[in-house]
Parts: structure tokens; C-alpha cells; sequence
């Protein structure tokens, strides 16, 4: 395969640029949700660092090839992630009551992060092929249901309901924007609803409690409802202006847990403020509108759908993790796109946003 | 077809994603981040001054504080495992302006460990900054003093007083307390409410008592400043310390046995005969806990382990050895039972017999002449018990074997009990797949083979023919006391099983047992007392079979392991002991009963001393504590 000089000249810089500046405010913010006091980059920051270096190396390789030659192998991804996840309840190692990680010896992969891309790109071909001209009905999105649920399961039996709703969001979207029936989307809905209690019924007792503390925070001030009190606390405190870049004080006393993975965005509405907090929305605004805008000018469905699937990924991600850091949601472990400390769920999402950016660069190549 | 619509330019449109949908997400995703604006907006505008005045007075904080693990005492009220102050250096990360520096100047003061900046460089990660990290574990006060007076120099560095767990020394019945350590990480994933840093039981008593012995963690909310340092105590809840044990243990006893074995490789077991309850047990080699209590460094550990001597194992019931001539006591009684012999029933004895085409020789060579059931347990003639062998079958021994307790973990109470083994034709056809041959019975029927048995079971096996028939099970604690030092509960005597055996037999089992050491012609008369009446039964059990030379002119790992099982006073039976020496060297005529005739002696010593009533004396005497 030779080098195309058009993919330079197509490049989508915006696009590139977009990811970065998100990528910089999450060193910055690990940074400082991990500052501890003496002027020393915390070994986080450093590695949060070399993650998002890993990160562009993840996105530049999914850039490079041409995105319709991959389309042929999207069930090796697939296939590889599955026996990842069955793997992990064998030899993954455990967290916080959970399986979750494969130690890979320099660090710890975790499966349930890489099954969202393996899935997007499977829905993406299947979408591509199968057209049914009056949308989908629900007899058409067996197979895709069937493709879904599969990693779904795994992941819900690790236990993580949080990535598992993440993939649920992801299979819903990709499959609405690819043209799914009204009517049909409308009996999902109702059937998914009627789901619900028996996966209720399913959840583990800590998980039933984070719901509980949600509904009511002050029900167990020292136990789960700890988190949103004091991310609500943290992030209102910064006001306007923000107190300042490493001056939180509700970070820097070590109020708020896990701050440096799924609170950090609290650590940067304590220090930047209603400015600094809208400033970082409109940045996640900008990337969902690019790719949005990809998918809407994409050259066929496959590359479309991958666009979509990024931005949905983005998203919802990007929508529970706020939801739970302004106390709108209940707390379930879900990392802020390229922001939150984390190997596996930075390098995932920049493979998403590589596809993303692989088809918007080719659209004009053909 | 559809194939080459999907690349034809002209329908295009067709096979786009349809643009509607993009359209619709694009205005979701756009009220979406407009709700979450006006969120921020309500948080950091509307209700940010109440918020932020919140924060500003969001200075309380929880500090744990571990509760105080109870102490176990011996059955007469000496404290065996205690709790001491001891004095960690601490260094607060948030109270140093400059930690190189800090630690720089300390370590004028304090020897402290190598990788002490990979420990604060991970702390930044895991713990908050107020949380300190320790530098120095349990240290003198010479260093106490030297960090209180030069304080100026290092800022963030404090004392903390903390407890340590204290064993007596030399490692005093270190197999069956065990010792504490810090929880591992599995454990932690294993033990809810414990956290990274708690001390947990690791082995022994402090093990398996754990939940008894850890109490009840409690908690101070205090008032910090902006900076992090404490004001002052909002509110506490007081940590519960937790419950005692008071062990089966006769500590003086104790200290004896393992002062016998001082030098060696043995296990000595000493139980009451009527209730089951341990009075000592002795393995050596031995390690000492309070090596774990001030945290066993890593080649520390990795000596212990690799030691060849194995001084983490407790022989007492983790060493499984062919009982040799003791299993006759069982043989005797089987063959009572089953008739096939009576008392009067005499063997002659020539040296040896011979059996398909092998000879099984007598360990006397001259052989016994004609000796009877009683004769031939006080001389331990093999001819004897080869012929009751061939009579009874492997079957039969297995079954008595059984009904004594052998063959199957005795559940004592300590982990890692072992169970030896009962062979019998379905064990070997499962173990080896291969089928018994008559001859292997005699093998067994003198303790030989593949029988093993632990000094426990042994005790135990004595300690039956002692009360009459009733397998007990062996057990080390006694009762827990509240934090009061109240009883809260009891554990008396478990009957695990009965041998259903005749009382008239045993009668006959322990007439031969006293022959053992009163006869003449006994094997075991180094173990006679002049005042109490002593019923044993020696053994020798082969390392290898058939070995030939003697003594101490085999290598040592060759030597025969020496037994002897006693009770006494015979006429009254009160206590029994098994002793075991590995590799002795010696018969256990020569070499065990001297041995356990001192524990005897020692045993009914402190008992005169206390006189009849001592057990309930003393038991007031440490409800005073």
C-alpha cells in the first residue's frame, strides 16, 4: 500500500485539534486532582501522560487504513474482545469487588472498554450491508441485537452495569441513526422498559445502594450518597470564576473520592468555575458536532455509522459521567471521554475518534 | 444486486445513513449539553455562595482508630500473647513543605527503610496527604527522643503510638497461637470490613479466633484547618476491644515439652483423657512470632520457608509418620474383639516368620519364645502381632484403626491438620492402582506400610484406651472472655465418636500397656515414675523399610523415628501423651520415654503443687484480671 499525499491535504485538522485540547484539560486535570502539594508531577499525571501519547499513536493507527478495506475484518476485534471478556471472570483480576482487568504484565487491559469499539465496528457493517428500504423493523436487528447482548451480558456479569448501559446506548443510537422503524423503536422501548425490573432484581446490593443514596443522598452521608454530596458541594463551590488552578480546596483535603477518574470533571468546575466547566462543554460540543457532521457527509453507511457510533460513545459517556458528577444521575463507574485517568477507556476512545477521523479524511479521496 | 447498488454513485442517497436521524441526534445532543449547562448554572451560580460557604466549612474528617485484640491467656490464667505499646514514625506529606529535605534530616535520627520515596511517590496516588505515611515501624526510645527534640528540623515527622501483638520468647508455642501480619491484598478481597494496613491472623489460634479476637473498630470526627491540621474532636465512637481466649494450654507443661524437644525434630502432644483438651503440644523446630508481630522481612520469610527443617510446620499435627509399634495397642484390641485370640492365646516367637516368599523378622532376633496378648504388647514381640494380622485382615485393622480416630483430621481446631492414613485394599486400589497382597497386612499389623498417624492422633489413641472407649475431640481453647474479662462462652468436652469397644478388652490393652513399663522385660521402662503408675507403648517406626545398620551409624535422614504414647496414673488414668522424635536414632524404648516420663513427671508436679482442686482455684484467681 503506497502513501497517499491526499491524506494530508484532507486531513481533518479540526477534528485532530478538537481531541487534543480535550486530551490536554484531562492532563491538566489529572494533574491537579492529584497534585500533592509539592512541585512534582504525581506519577498519575506522568502516566495519564504517556496514555494519551499511546492514545494519538491508537488514533493515528486507526486512521491510517482505509476504513472500507477494514470492513472485511470487523468479527477479529470482535471475536478477539469476547474471549477477552470471558476470560477476565478466569484470570482477570479483581477491584473493588469486581473482575474486571487482564494484566498484561506493564499494565492492566480492560476487556469491557475494548468490546465498545469491536461492537461499533460490527454494527457498522451490519448496517452497511443489510437495508431493508422501509427502515428496520425489529425481525431486521435480530442478528445486531443478538451482536450486542452477547458482550453486554459478559459485562454485566463482571459486575459493571455502567459500561453495560454504555454498550445498550451504543447498539440504541447507531441502530436509530441507521433508519430503525418508528413503530419499531417504540416497541424496543416498551420492551426494554419491561426489562428493567428484573435487571433490578439482577443488581448487586452496592449497586441497589448507589440508586438508593441517588434518590436520597442524605440517607448515608459516610457510605455511597458520600460522592454526590460532595461533588455537588465541590463543583458549586467554584462558582463563576473557579477558585483557581490547584487552589480546590475540596480536591486538595481529599473531600471528594475518586477524583482523579470519575469525579474529575468536579475537580475542574472547583477550579475553573461556571467559565472553565462551560468552556470544557462547549469543547465536547464542537467534537459531537464534527463528528455528526462526518457521518452526515460520510460517502456510505459503514463510515457513517462509525461516525456515529464515535459520537454516541462520546456522548453518553460524556452525559452519565456529568450526570453523576452534578448529582442528576446515580453513581455508576463511567470515565469522562479523554478527560478521566485511565489507560483502557483513553485508548479505546481515541480509537473510536481514529475511525472518525479515517472516514472523514477519505470522504474526499474517491 | 445490492452490491452493486451500494457502489454505484447514482443511489447514492439510498444507501446513506438517512440524514433525518443525524439531524434528530444533533438537536438531542444539543438540549442534552443545554440541560447540563443549566445545571452548572444552578450549582455555580444560583446556589454557589451556599455551596461554596459549605466547602469552606467542609473540615471534618474520619480517622479510624483499631481496636485493642484481645489477649490469650493458658487454662491457669498466664498471659501468653499480649498487646505493648510501640512508637511508628510518622510522616504527614501535607505538614512537610519540603519532603527531600524532611527525610534527609530525619534519617540523621531514624534508620529508616530504603525505598522510602517510592512509598510517598505512591501514596500521592491511593491515600489523601493528611493520611501519614509510615517511616519507621515500633522504634526505641532513643529514637522517640531524638525526633521529639529535633522537631524544628523535621517538619510533618510525628510519633504515633500504635500496638504491637507480644509472644513470649523463644518462640512459646508458636505453632499453636500462630502469629498477626498485615493483611494481604487477597485477603483484603476476601475479609469484608478490613482495610489495606489492618492486622489480621495469619496462622495457628490468632487465625482461625480471628473474628473473636479483632473487636470492633471505632472512629473520631475531628475539625481540620484549610491546611489540613486538626482542631479539635467533633465526635468519637469508641473502638471495642476484642474478646480473650483462654486456652487448654498448661503453660508450665508446655514450656517443658518444648525444652525436651530443644535441639530436635519431634512433636510432643499431652491431652486430658476425659475431656479432649490439649495441655501441650510441642513441635520443634519452631519460629518465633514475634519475628511476625514486627514484620518478617522478605528474606526473613524466605528462610523460614526454605529451611529444610520446615519450622513452620506443626509435627504435632501436620507430621504424618508410621506409628510403628504403638498401632499394636489397636491391633490388641482388634484381635480381642474379634476373637481371635484370647487372652490365654500364646504365639511362639523364633526371631521371625516367614510369609509367601519373604521372611518378616521380629526386631528381637533371638525371638520371644512363647509369649501371650499381655507378654507380647509389654515386649512388643512382632511375631505376635503378624500372626493376629493374617487373622484379622487389612480390613478389620482399618475399621479399629478408625474407631480410634486415625485416618481422618480429628478437626482440633488449628488449620492445616492432617489426617495420616488407614490403608485398606480400596485405598490402594484408589491411591496406587494396584491390589493389596496379604503380606502388606503384616506390614500394618506392626505400624509399618502405609499407615501414618500424627503425634495427635496418637495422643488420642492413648488417651481412649485410657478413659474407657470415648474418642474425644482434641481441642485448645477453653473458653472467651468478654472484654471484661467475663466468660462468655464455653467449650467443654466433644465426644467425636465411640470405639464401641468392650470395656473388659481395654481393661486387657491397658494391663499390657502397664507391663510396657512396670515388667522386666517391658520396652518402655524408662518411662516408670516411683509415685504414679505409668501404662505406655513404645515405637520405632522404619524411615525406609528394611534398612539394615543401626543407630547413629545411619545417616542421619535413614534414622528411625522414635514413639512413645503413655497415660497415667494407670489405675486412674488423668493425663495422655504421644511423643515423636524424627530420626532419634534410637528405638523408642531408649530415646521417647525418658522424654515423656519427664512430662509426666512435670505434669503431676504442678499438679501437687496445686493441689486436687487446682483447675477451679486458678480459674478465680484470672477472673480477677
Amino acid at each position: 500500500m503506497k502513501f497517499d499525499r491526499r491524506l494530508i491535504s484532507h486531513f481533518d485538522w479540526v477534528l485532530f485539534l478538537l481531541i487534543l485540547a480535550l486530551l490536554g484539560a484531562g492532563i491538566l486535570a489529572v494533574y491537579s486532582a492529584t497534585y500533592a502539594g509539592h512541585r512534582r508531577f504525581s506519577s498519575l499525571a506522568v502516566r495519564q501522560m504517556s496514555w494519551a501519547a499511546m492514545g494519538v499513536g491508537c488514533l493515528l493507527v486507526a486512521f491510517a487504513v482505509d476504513y472500507r478495506r477494514l470492513e472485511r475484518w470487523v468479527y477479529v476485534p470482535y471475536c478477539l474482545s469476547l474471549v477477552l471478556l470471558v476470560l477476565v471472570p478466569l484470570i482477570g483480576s479483581s477491584g473493588g469487588g469486581a473482575r474486571r482487568w487482564i494484566n498484561l504484565g506493564a499494565f492492566s487491559l480492560q476487556p469491557s472498554e475494548v468490546v465498545k469499539v469491536a461492537l461499533l465496528l460490527v454494527l457498522a457493517r451490519f448496517y452497511h450491508r443489510h437495508i431493508p428500504p422501509a427502515g428496520y423493523g425489529l425481525r431486521d436487528l435480530l442478528v445486531p441485537a443478538v451482536l450486542a447482548a452477547l458482550p453486554a451480558a459478559l459485562v454485566l456479569a463482571e459486575p459493571n452495569l455502567g459500561t453495560t448501559v454504555i454498550l445498550g446506548l451504543l447498539f440504541l443510537t447507531v441502530t436509530f441513526a441507521a433508519g430503525i422503524r418508528w413503530s419499531a423503536l417504540a416497541l424496543a422501548v416498551v420492551a426494554g422498559g419491561s426489562v428493567l425490573p428484573l435487571l433490578w432484581h439482577h443488581m448487586k446490593p452496592y449497586q441497589k445502594q448507589r440508586v438508593f443514596s441517588f434518590l436520597d443522598p442524605s440517607q448515608d452521608p459516610l457510605g455511597a450518597g458520600y460522592h454526590m454530596i460532595q461533588s455537588k458541594v465541590t463543583i458549586g463551590s467554584g462558582m463563576v470564576w473557579g477558585k483557581g488552578f490547584l487552589q480546590g480546596t475540596q480536591n486538595r483535603l481529599d473531600f471528594l473520592p475518586e477524583k482523579h477518574t470519575d469525579f474529575v470533571f468536579a475537580v475542574v468546575a472547583e477550579e475553573w468555575g461556571f467559565i472553565g466547566a462551560v468552556a470544557l462543554l462547549a469543547l465536547y460540543g464542537a467534537l459531537l458536532a464534527k463528528l455528526l457532521s462526518i457521518a452526515w457527509q460520510a460517502r456510505d453507511r459503514f463510515g457513517a455509522c462509525l461516525a456515529v457510533g464515535a459520537a454516541s460513545a462520546v456522548f453518553w459517556q460524556l452525559l452519565i459521567n456529568l450526570g453523576m458528577n452534578l448529582g442528576v444521575l446515580p453513581v455508576v463507574g463511567v470515565p469522562l471521554p479523554l478527560l478521566s485517568y485511565g489507560g483502557s477507556s483513553l485508548l479505546t476512545m481515541m480509537t473510536c475518534l481514529g475511525l472518525a477521523l479515517n472516514v472523514s479524511t477519505r470522504r474526499s479521496l474517491y | 444486486m445490492r452490491e452493486l447498488e451500494r457502489l454505484s454513485l447514482g443511489t447514492r442517497e439510498a444507501t446513506l445513513a438517512p440524514r433525518t436521524r443525524i439531524g434528530i441526534l444533533g438537536v438531542v445532543i444539543a438540549l442534552t449539553l443545554a440541560l447540563l449547562v443549566s445545571r452548572l448554572w444552578q450549582l455555580q451560580i444560583l446556589d454557589g455562595e451556599d455551596l461554596r460557604t459549605i466547602s469552606e466549612k467542609n473540615r471534618m474528617r474520619l480517622i479510624r482508630t483499631p481496636p485493642l485484640r484481645g489477649v490469650i491467656y493458658d487454662r491457669r490464667g498466664e498471659l501468653l500473647v499480649d498487646n505493648r505499646p510501640s512508637y511508628d514514625v510518622i510522616l504527614v506529606p501535607e505538614d512537610a513543605p519540603d519532603i527531600r529535605k524532611t527525610i534527609e534530616a530525619l534519617s540523621r535520627y531514624v534508620p529508616t527503610e530504603e525505598h522510602l520515596s517510592d512509598k510517598i511517590a505512591v501514596r500521592d496516588l491511593r491515600r489523601p496527604s493528611y493520611e501519614g505515611v509510615l517511616l519507621a515501624k515500633d522504634v526505641p526510645w532513643q529514637v522517640i527522643a531524638a525526633v521529639e527534640t529535633h522537631q524544628l528540623e523535621i517538619p510533618g515527622v510525628n510519633i504515633e503510638t500504635g500496638t504491637r501483638r507480644d509472644y513470649l520468647p523463644n518462640g512459646f508455642a508458636a505453632h499453636i497461637l500462630g502469629y498477626v501480619g498485615e493483611i494481604s491484598p487477597r485477603e483484603l478481597a476476601q475479609a469484608p470490613g478490613y482495610r489495606m494496613g489492618d492486622l489480621i491472623g495469619k496462622f495457628g489460634i490468632e487465625k482461625r479466633w480471628e473474628s473473636i479476637l479483632r473487636g470492633q473498630g471505632g472512629g473520631q470526627q475531628i475539625e481540620v484547618d484549610a491546611a489540613g491540621k486538626r482542631l479539635r474532636v467533633l465526635g468519637a465512637v469508641e473502638a471495642t476491644a476484642g474478646q480473650s481466649l483462654v486456652l487448654t494450654i498448661e503453660a508450665e507443661l508446655q514450656r517443658k515439652a518444648e525444652s525436651l524437644l530443644e535441639g530436635g525434630e519431634g512433636a510432643i502432644v499431652a491431652l486430658d483423657v476425659h475431656t479432649g483438651e490439649v495441655l501441650a503440644m510441642a513441635s520443634r523446630p519452631m519460629f518465633d512470632p514475634n519475628q511476625f508481630a514486627r514484620g518478617v522481612t522478605s528474606s526473613e520469610w524466605r528462610s523460614l520457608v526454605s529451611d529444610p527443617l520446615h519450622p513452620l510446620n506443626n509435627r504435632a499435627i501436620q507430621g504424618q509418620y508410621p506409628p510403628g509399634s504403638t498401632f499394636k495397642v489397636i491391633m490388641a484390641a482388634a484381635a480381642l474383639e474379634k476373637g481371635v485370640v484370647t487372652p490365654a492365646t500364646r504365639f511362639f516367637c523364633s526371631g521371625g516368620i516367614p510369609f509367601g516368599n519373604h521372611f518378616f523378622h521380629c526386631w528381637k532376633k533371638k525371638g520371644h519364645g512363647g509369649v501371650d496378648l499381655r507378654q507380647a504388647l509389654a515386649q512388643s514381640c512382632d511375631v505376635y502381632f503378624y500372626q493376629v494380622g493374617q487373622r484379622l485382615g487389612i480390613q478389620a485393622i482399618a475399621d479399629y484403626a478408625k474407631r480410634f480416630g486415625l485416618g481422618a483430621p480429628l478437626g482440633m481446631g488449628i488449620d492445616h491438620e492432617l489426617g495420616g492414613v488407614i490403608p485398606d485394599a480400596a485405598w490402594k486400589k484408589a491411591r496406587l492402582g494396584a491390589p493389596w497382597y496379604a503380606g502388606e497386612t503384616l506390614s500394618v499389623a506392626i505400624g509399618q506400610g502405609y499407615v501414618t498417624a500424627t503425634p495427635l492422633q496418637m495422643a488420642v489413641v492413648a488417651a481412649t484406651v485410657a478413659n474407657g472407649g470415648t474418642v474425644y475431640r482434641p481441642h485448645v481453647v477453653k473458653r472467651v472472655l468478654d472484654d471484661a474479662g467475663e466468660p462468655l462462652k464455653e467449650y467443654g468436652p466433644e465426644v467425636l465418636q465411640g470405639t464401641n469397644i468392650d470395656p473388659h478388652t481395654l481393661q486387657l490393652v491397658r494391663e499390657g500397656m502397664i507391663d510396657v513399663v512396670n515388667a522386666p522385660t517391658g520396652t518402655g521402662k524408662k518411662a516408670k515414675l516411683l509415685e504414679v503408675l505409668v501404662a505406655g507403648k513404645t515405637g520405632t517406626s522404619q524411615v525406609i523399610a528394611g534398612t539394615k545398620g543401626k543407630g547413629t551409624a545411619l545417616a542421619r535422614q535413614f534414622r528411625d523415628h522414635a514413639w512413645f504414647i503413655a497415660f497415667a496414673p494407670a489405675d486412674a488414668p488423668k493425663i495422655a501423651v504421644a511423643c515423636l522424635l524424627e530420626h532419634a536414632g534410637a528405638g523408642g524404648g531408649a530415646a521417647a520415654a525418658p522424654v515423656v516420663k519427664e512430662v509426666l513427671e512435670t505434669y503431676f508436679a504442678i499438679a501437687r503443687k496445686e493441689g486436687t482442686h487446682a483447675d477451679e482455684v486458678r480459674q478465680e484467681a484470672h477472673l480477677a484480671f
